[in-house]
């Protein structure tokens, strides 16, 4: 009983998932056009909602640039020259993910440059540990090594 | 001073702290325009009223002008109209408007109860302008200078503290 309902609740979840805003008048009738703006379409941001998709989203001028995007394939666009038109008018906001340039390189690879400084941090680290670990100790003269048997041989004593 | 490293880390974590908090404090909902400094965009609108022109391209080369993108089911642009009918009074540079997502008659019915401050209205009822501007939402205020150049844009209503500190020391400056 519990598994069937949770079989259901898993069916109820479904469909929020693959929601989306595209309506039946702005489908393509080229599936592998539509297919291609299908794609294109979730790079972009919707500038009012901004952290949707302009396939994801309601919003009017969501609607636009998704029929903006379709137009510029029908007339033969490659995905590139759409982002690049996009791009021009609205800005690298536009896209949703923040393309490879100067300007981001920060953002691109600081993680991996701070990663990077953590292990070279923590080699130098640990390397400078090793060599207190490894001291020689001095071996024990024969008067430590007698008070060491006293010291043994009365707790056995005690114990016994 | 090598014992000094271990702050290392911590001097790293403020540094970024502080620039992220930077960050945090920004509108997100203010996109920086990609048209800044670029020539005003191939466009061309049919005019709204019958006794006013549309606007296009050709009509924002030769003076400084502002470029206004209102609509009427627009709240925000109810607030900064008397501003732009205030200037109108004023008459030193043109005000022009586009008309965004917008009914026609909706928008007559709008300029004739506050008042038509614009000297050149297109209507831009299905955006085609509007994505060639870049217009995420209105009102939108652009500058344009005598070159037909995109200098400023301005996302949100225009407030009088707005346009006396940025926008008319900004016109003196393009007017020369």
């Amino acid at each position: 009983m519990k598994l069937a309902i949770l079989a259901l609740l898993c069916l109820l979840a479904v469909p929020v998932g693959t929601a989306v805003a595209v309506q039946p008048n702005e489908v393509l009738k080229d599936a592998a056009l539509e297919a291609r703006a299908r794609t294109l379409s979730k790079d972009i941001r919707c500038l009012v909602c901004q952290n949707q998709s302009i396939d994801d989203s309601n919003a009017d001028l969501a609607r636009d640039l998704r029929v903006l995007v379709r137009e510029r394939l029908t007339q033969g666009d490659s995905d590139d020259q759409v982002l690049d038109y996009l791009v021009k008018r609205y800005g690298d906001y536009v896209l949703l993910k923040p393309p490879v340039k100067s300007s981001t390189y920060v953002l691109w690879f600081g993680p991996l440059v701070i990663l990077i400084l953590g292990i070279v941090g923590l080699f130098f680290f640990l390397r400078g540990r090793r060599p207190a670990a490894a001291v020689q100790t001095a071996a024990l003269s024969e008067d430590e090594k007698r008070r060491i048997d006293t010291l043994l041989h009365s707790r056995d004593q005690k114990d016994g | 001073m090598k014992r000094l490293f271990f702050l290392l880390p911590l001097a790293l974590f403020l540094g970024m702290a502080v620039y992220f908090a930077k960050g945090l404090t920004k509108d997100p909902s203010l996109i920086p325009s990609a048209l800044i400094d670029q020539p005003v965009p191939e466009f061309s609108l049919p005019a709204l009223k019958p006794d006013k022109p549309g606007l296009a391209t050709g009509d924002l080369k030769g003076d400084v002008a502002i470029v206004n993108v209102f609509a009427s089911w627009c709240v925000p642009c109810r607030a900064e109209h008397p501003l732009w009918m205030e200037l109108a009074k004023r008459g030193d540079v043109p005000i022009h408007a586009i008309n965004w997502k917008d009914q026609k008659s909706a928008a007559i019915n709008w300029l004739d109860e506050l008042g038509d401050p614009y000297a050149r209205i297109g209507h831009d009822g299905d955006n085609t302008a509007g994505i060639e501007w870049g217009v995420y939402g209105v009102p939108e205020t652009y500058i344009i200078d005598r070159e037909g150049r995109i200098r400023y844009k301005h996302v949100g209503p225009v407030f009088p503290e707005i346009y006396t500190e940025t926008i008319e020391p900004l016109l003196k400056e393009l007017r020369g």
